[in-house]
């Protein structure tokens, strides 16, 4: 399963990931449009400053997921993709979700009482987030071909310090 | 999205795919998602505390570090777009007039004055008395009085003031808009822009508006002093689109903007034509245009036109361009790197515009011809390096009627009516002929197909019998696709449009109607359209405003682009975008530029990317306008 991963030495802090995730999940899909809407869409995920590094903190959908073990209202599922889903029309805004989730990334829909959460772009092959990326910093790809490329990297390094 | 609707490009852009070859399209691509931060215009990177970005969706930081609110944000990087369109067309008319004080002055014999009357009727505009003076003297006080307008002084700049209306004047001068001096506007500009200076997002839009007004001095400027040396264009018959280069001749292609460079070049073709045949190139020296050089050797000696803007990589991609000559503005820098891969030499001339991979010949006014002659004489070198390589030149080209001066327009009028010509086209105006002008001016760009909306609108407004001018880049859009034409005319002209383009092209012995589009020039020469309409006016006694007149740029890329849009708002126009700019980020700043500013000045802008329905909306705005002059 292809899941999001962050090259931590590549995010330049640009936020591109964040106007593109609120631009998918807006009624207009247009970043002109979007800006524009009532309520306002929000982004789910966070370019924070950490430790002198810029890093995009995506939710990671857990398993067990602890936002999902603890909704009260049953507004969080795991869907047949394997992602941590949020619905809407049951959230109570109790905001536990929000309490216990690990990484901070479940945020509030401004308007409204209702939380909201990284759905992993359904409708797309790709997320949003991850084509927006100017640099590539964010990758979508199978847990192993990450660790390959690292290892691949890697390997040079090691190889490079062979004393002949 | 397809990339242009236009046929020649479309063959060429098919090889360069084919070759692996990347154009400016592809590098867009490769530029795609773009920073949505700066496509707002909510980026500031004016200090060194930045950049700092105001979120969009109201989450994250809704000020900068400084405390700088998106409006504030938004208006700023406005006014200094304004700031460098104005610099680059004052650039062009101070380059201009030091040209023709060097003349006066005994120093650059190669830019004789051409067009005398227009220099006495410039200098009786400016005040200038004309009396018993040589023409020397007379170029030398109108060149000093140019340049004097560029520098801060007690009076307002004298070609903003003497080419609008009065009550226009009064406007500007009410709401401290006027500016005193061209630099002085630009530099005013950035320094209130600077960290920490002005904050009021509408004291910072009337200071670009008051820039702007700089920049229509600088452009009049520019157009006036470019017929004074080189001649007021008069209708020519000529060609383009790429299949305007030939496979056997020294194909030479004049791209950039001035004309004190490519005109001298277009003087000495015929006298370099032998050599060129003597190169082994059967067909000659062939000169064609690129962009709004392309626009002024056009509409003073006729020479076609190859192509404009977003396609002048596509040029030297035929293999058929032995040089390219450049001047200053929208030259591509990819061109360098093109011309490195191909046997093209691109032939930089201006101090201030190197390009790495160009060769440089630095071009002086005190040996013009000297050096014009050296170029040329590189192109043919170049050609023959071209040797057997293959040249793929697309079958496409289109006849194209140019040269549409203010003058040239007041003409064909007086063939009507000798005594009174712009009665003329009151009268039709007035009768509905006519409803309305519409100035198409700009580019093209690559996030639109390009010439679509240029040329969708113009048929939608043609139809609607809608006047249409154009300039610059558009002009050149209307070219390739055949519709300056008289055929155009019968094909897409609605029947009072097309009644009257027709008499006035029977009277001129064109054997057919005029043109459906009027090509006035470059894209200095946008101040041609603003004489007509200013005539206009004054003839019938009312404010820009009031007329049934409005512009477009549909495609537009350039900050030059942003600085007559806003003068031509100024101006009083409802003035249509058809790319959105870099404003959205500020509601309000959006809201004032496409409201509010109306009360200011009775001009606006209309931001619509939909072709179809901003013609429509163009169309609102002329009806509105003419209901409220009684028609």
């Amino acid at each position: 399963m292809k899941e999001i991963f962050v090259r931590l030495d590549r995010c330049m802090g640009c936020r591109s990931c964040q106007m593109a995730c609120a631009t998918e999940h807006s009624a207009a899909k247009t970043l002109f449009g979007a800006v524009a809407e009532t309520p306002r869409p929000r982004y789910r995920l966070y370019v924070e400053r950490g430790d002198g590094r810029n890093v995009p903190l995506t939710c990671r959908h857990c398993d067990p997921a602890p936002c999902l073990e603890a909704c009260i209202a049953g507004a969080i599922s795991r869907d047949d993709r394997g992602m941590v889903v949020h619905h809407e029309d049951r959230c109570v805004g109790c905001w536990t979700c929000l309490m216990v989730c690990p990484y901070g990334v479940i945020g509030r829909k401004q308007e409204q009482r209702i939380a909201v959460k990284c759905d992993r772009c359904p409708d797309r092959d790709v997320p949003a987030c991850v084509s927006a990326c100017p640099t590539k910093a964010l990758v979508f790809s199978e847990a192993e071909e990450f660790t390959a490329r690292t290892r691949k990297v890697q390997a040079g390094v090691v190889a490079g310090a062979v004393v002949e | 999205m397809e990339r242009t609707i236009d046929q020649a490009g479309k063959v060429v852009l098919r090889a360069a795919e084919r070759d692996g070859i990347g154009t400016v399209w592809d590098r867009f691509e490769q530029q795609t998602p773009q920073c949505g931060f700066g496509e707002m215009g909510v980026c500031c990177r004016n200090c060194m505390q930045g950049p700092c970005r105001i979120d969009p969706f109201g989450e994250g930081a809704s000020r900068g570090t400084c405390g700088a609110t998106a409006d504030t944000i938004v208006a700023r990087n406005l006014a200094r777009s304004i700031a460098a369109g104005t610099a680059a067309h004052a650039g062009h008319a101070k380059h201009l007039a030091h040209a023709l004080l060097k003349w006066a002055e005994g120093k650059a014999p190669d830019y004789p004055v051409k067009d005398g009357a227009k220099l006495q009727s410039l200098a009786a505009k400016l005040g200038i008395d004309t009396d018993n003076k040589s023409t020397q003297e007379l170029a030398r006080a109108v060149a000093q009085a140019a340049l004097a307008d560029f520098s801060e002084k007690e009076t307002p700049v004298a070609w903003a003031a003497v080419n609008v209306t009065q009550g226009r004047l009064e406007k500007f001068l009410k709401y401290g808009v006027i500016p005193t001096g061209i630099d002085a506007a630009i530099s005013e500009v950035m320094h209130r822009t600077h960290y920490g200076v002005d904050a009021d997002p509408i004291n910072l839009l009337l200071g670009g508006v008051k820039c702007a007004l700089a920049d229509f001095a600088g452009c009049h400027m520019g157009t006036d002093l470019a017929d004074v040396l080189f001649g007021t264009p008069q209708p020519v018959v000529s060609r383009a689109n790429l299949g305007v280069l030939k496979q056997d001749a020294v194909n030479i292609a004049l791209h950039g903007h001035n004309p004190v460079l490519s005109d001298v070049i277009a003087q000495m073709a015929s006298e370099m034509n032998e050599e060129a045949v003597r190169a082994g190139a059967s067909q000659g020296l062939n000169l064609v245009g690129i962009c709004c050089t392309g626009n002024e050797v056009l509409s003073r000696h006729g020479i076609p036109s190859a192509t404009h803007s977003v396609s002048q990589e596509l040029a030297l991609l035929t293999g058929a361009v032995d040089a390219m000559v450049v001047d200053y503005q929208c030259i591509m820098p990819s061109l360098g790197n093109l011309a490195e891969c191909l046997h093209t030499r691109l032939i930089t001339t201006m101090p201030i515009a190197k390009i790495p991979g160009a060769v440089h010949l630095e071009f002086k006014e005190e040996t013009a011809r000297k050096t014009a002659k050296e170029i040329v004489r590189l192109g043919i070198e170049s050609y023959k390096n071209r040797g057997s390589k293959s040249v793929n030149i697309p079958p496409y080209e289109e006849t194209s009627i140019a040269g549409f001066s203010t003058e040239a327009i007041v003409g064909a009028l007086a063939l009507l009516n000798k005594d009174d010509p712009l009665a003329l086209l009151i009268d039709h105006i007035v009768n509905g002929n006519i409803q309305g002008v519409c100035l198409f001016a700009g580019c093209n760009n690559v996030r639109v197909t390009q010439d679509l909306n240029f040329v969708t609108m113009a048929k939608e407004l043609a139809r609607q019998n809608v006047l249409l001018l154009a300039t610059g880049c558009g002009a050149g859009a209307f070219a390739r696709h055949g519709l300056l034409t008289s055929a155009a005319t019968n094909e897409y002209a609605g029947f009072g449009l097309k009644l009257v383009l027709t008499a006035l092209g029977e009277a001129a012995g064109l054997g057919g109607p005029l043109p459906l589009v009027l090509h006035m020039g470059s894209c200095v020469d946008n101040s041609r359209a603003a004489d007509v309409a200013v005539a206009v006016a004054n003839k019938l006694g009312v404010d820009l405003d009031k007329l049934p007149v409005v512009a477009s740029a549909p495609e537009a890329t350039t900050e030059k682009a942003i600085s007559i849009g806003t003068w031509a708002v100024a101006a009083g126009l409802p003035t249509h975008v058809g790319v959105v700019p870099p404003v959205i980020g500020s509601p309000a700043v959006t809201k004032v530029l496409t409201e509010d500013i109306r009360d200011f000045f009775g001009g606006y802008f209309i931001v619509d990317t939909d072709p179809v329905s901003s013609a429509a909306k163009l169309m609102e705005a002329i009806q509105a306008r003419r209901k409220g002059l009684g028609l």
